[in-house]
C-alpha cells in the first residue's frame, strides 16, 4: 500500500511515508506483491531486487558524482585558504557524519521537499524534483558522503608540495591554472579514494534516505532499503541473503577499483 | 638596477635591507639561516615584507608606502630554486613550456630550441623528472625559468646539490646566460669561488642585516 500511495499522491505522502517505511502489514503487503514476480530473473535475483540494485548504482554514480565538484572546491578551501568562518565550514561539513541520519533526512525533507526553499526554487528554475523520488536518493547519498568525500580529498591536497605550486606561480600562472595543472593531478588518487568512499557510503545509505525519499519499489527502493524490507517481511530471508552478497560484491569491487586506479597514478608520478 | 630596501620579521630577528645595486649579477652571501632564501622569496613575491621598496630596472614589484604590492605571477621573476621543483607528472617538455604560455608574446628572449641546446637536454625531453639525475634536474628547472621569459632571474644556489663536474657545467651556463641575455640575476651563493666568478655585485646579511658593498668581486 504504501508503495502505490506514494506513487500516486505526493502532496499527502509525507506523513504516510513517515509511518509506512516503519509499519509492519504495509511492509508485507508490499513483499507480498514482490514475491509474486520473483523467481526467474538473472542470476537468481528476481526483477524487483534487480530494480532495487539498479537504482542503488544509478543513485551512488549520480550522487558521488554531482557532489564531487562542491567537495573539490570545499576540499580546496579548507586545505589552503584560511578565512572567517573556516571551522564553522568545517564543521558543517561534517555535520552529516555525526548527525542522526534521520535528522539529514528530515532535514533534507524541510528544505528540499516540494515545499521546502530549496525544492521549490530548484523545481521553478530547472524543474527537478526531488521528494519521494530517485534524484532525492541520489541528493540524500551525496549530503550523506560528502563529508567523505572532502576528508580524503582535503588530505591529498594538503600533502601536495605549496613548493610545487609556489614554482607555478613564480612562472606566471594563475591561481586557477596552479590548481588544474600541479594541485589536482597531483591529488587524483585522494580524490578517487573520495569518489569511492562517497560511492560506498551512497550504496549504503539508509537513514536519510529512507526519510527523505521513503522505501518505494521502483522508484525510491535501494539496495540498503530493499534488505531492510526483507528482513521485515517473514519470507524475506532469501532475498535478504541475496542482496547482501550482492552488497558485499559492490563493496568489494568499490575498493579494489580505488586500489587500482591509485597504484596506477602513484606508478605514472612516479615521484621527484 | 636592482633596488631593495625592506624590513622583514623571520623568526627571532629582522632582516633589514637597504641598497641599490648597478649591476648585471648581484650575489648574496652569507651563513646558512641567515635569510638568504627569505630574501629571494621576497623578490619574488612568495613572501611579503612588513615595509619596504623592491624595484628591478623600471619594474617596481613591492611599495608599501604607495601601497604597491605585485602578486607573484604577475612579477616575471623566473625562480630557480634550491631543489628543481620539478613538476612530477609532466614531462620534461612540459615542465620547460609551463611558464611559456603566461609569457608576453611581443619581446621573446629566448626560443624553446636554443634553451635546449644550450642546455643540452634534447635526449630527455619526454621523460619524467623521476628519471633524471639531480645535474639534469637542475638544468632542467634553469631552463623552465628561462622559458618564462623573465625580466631577471633569481638562482637559490642552484649548485649546492651537484657534483664537481656537473657544477662548473652550469657555472659555465649562468655565465652564458649572463652575457647572452642583459637581463639582471639575482644569484645566492656561500662558496666564493662562484661569486667570484659571476658577480659584479656583493651583498652580505649578516645578523639580519643585508649591506650592499660596492666592491666589485668580478675583474
Amino acid at each position: 500500500m504504501v508503495g502505490l500511495g506514494c506513487a500516486s499522491s505526493r502532496p499527502v505522502i509525507s506523513k504516510q511515508t513517515y509511518l509506512g517505511p516503519w509499519g509492519r502489514p504495509a511492509h508485507s503487503a508490499q513483499t507480498k506483491g514482490r514475491r509474486a514476480v520473483n523467481g526467474s530473473g538473472a542470476l537468481g535475483l528476481s526483477s524487483a531486487e534487480w530494480t532495487a540494485i539498479a537504482l542503488s548504482l544509478r543513485v551512488a554514480t549520480v550522487g558521488a558524482l554531482a557532489s564531487l565538484p562542491f567537495a573539490l572546491g570545499v576540499a580546496w578551501l579548507l586545505a589552503r585558504r584560511s578565512f572567517l568562518g573556516k571551522s564553522a565550514l568545517n564543521a558543517l561539513v561534517h555535520m552529516p557524519l555525526v548527525l542522526p541520519p534521520v535528522v539529514t533526512g528530515w532535514l533534507l525533507l524541510i528544505g528540499f521537499g516540494q515545499r521546502g526553499i530549496f525544492g521549490r526554487w530548484l523545481y521553478d528554475c530547472c524543474g527537478l524534483v526531488f521528494s519521494f523520488r530517485w534524484t532525492g536518493a541520489a541528493l540524500a547519498a551525496a549530503v550523506m558522503g560528502f563529508p567523505l568525500t572532502v576528508r580524503a580529498i582535503r588530505l591529498s591536497i594538503e600533502a601536495v608540495d605549496r613548493r610545487l605550486e609556489d614554482a607555478a606561480r613564480t612562472l606566471g600562472a594563475p591561481g586557477w591554472y596552479v590548481f588544474a595543472t600541479v594541485t589536482l593531478p597531483l591529488s587524483l588518487p585522494g580524490i578517487l579514494a573520495g569518489l569511492i568512499l562517497g560511492f560506498a557510503k551512497a550504496i549504503g545509505e539508509f537513514g536519510a534516505t529512507i526519510t527523505f525519499v521513503a522505501n518505494i519499489p521502483g522508484q525510491t527502493q535501494t539496495l540498503a532499503t530493499a534488505i531492510y524490507s526483507a528482513t521485515q517481511d517473514p519470507m524475506g530471508a532469501a532475498t535478504t541473503w541475496r542482496l547482501t552478497v550482492v552488497a558485499i560484491v559492490i563493496a568489494a569491487a568499490a575498493l579494489l577499483g580505488a586500489e587500482t586506479l591509485a597504484a596506477r597514478v602513484a606508478r605514472r608520478d612516479g615521484g621527484e | 638596477m636592482i633596488e631593495i630596501r625592506l624590513r622583514h620579521k623571520l623568526g627571532d630577528f629582522e632582516i633589514l635591507a637597504d641598497f641599490v645595486a648597478r649591476a648585471r649579477v648581484l650575489a648574496i652571501c652569507g651563513p646558512s639561516g641567515a635569510g638568504k632564501t627569505t630574501l629571494l622569496n621576497l623578490i619574488a613575491g612568495l613572501e611579503r615584507p612588513r615595509e619596504g621598496r623592491i624595484a628591478i630596472d623600471d619594474a617596481v614589484f613591492l611599495d608599501t608606502g604607495r601601497g604597491v604590492d605585485v602578486p607573484a605571477r604577475r612579477r616575471r621573476v623566473g625562480y630557480v630554486f634550491q631543489e628543481p621543483r620539478l613538476f612530477p607528472h609532466l614531462s620534461v617538455a612540459t615542465n620547460l613550456n609551463y611558464g611559456a604560455r603566461f609569457a608576453p608574446a611581443d619581446g621573446k628572449l629566448v626560443a624553446f630550441g636554443d634553451v635546449v641546446d644550450l642546455l643540452g637536454v634534447a635526449p630527455l625531453l619526454e621523460r619524467r623528472p623521476a628519471r633524471l639525475s639531480g645535474g639534469e634536474k637542475q638544468r632542467i628547472a634553469i631552463g623552465r625559468a628561462l622559458l618564462s621569459q623573465p625580466r631577471a632571474l633569481l638562482l637559490d644556489e642552484p649548485l649546492s646539490a651537484i657534483d664537481d663536474a656537473r657544477r662548473h657545467e652550469i657555472l659555465g651556463l649562468i655565465e652564458k646566460l649572463r652575457d647572452a641575455f642583459a637581463i639582471p640575476i639575482v644569484f645566492v651563493s656561500h662558496r666564493v669561488d662562484e661569486v667570484e666568478r659571476l658577480a659584479d655585485f656583493v651583498a652580505r646579511i649578516e645578523k639580519g642585516a643585508l649591506v650592499g658593498s660596492d666592491e666589485t668581486a668580478r675583474r
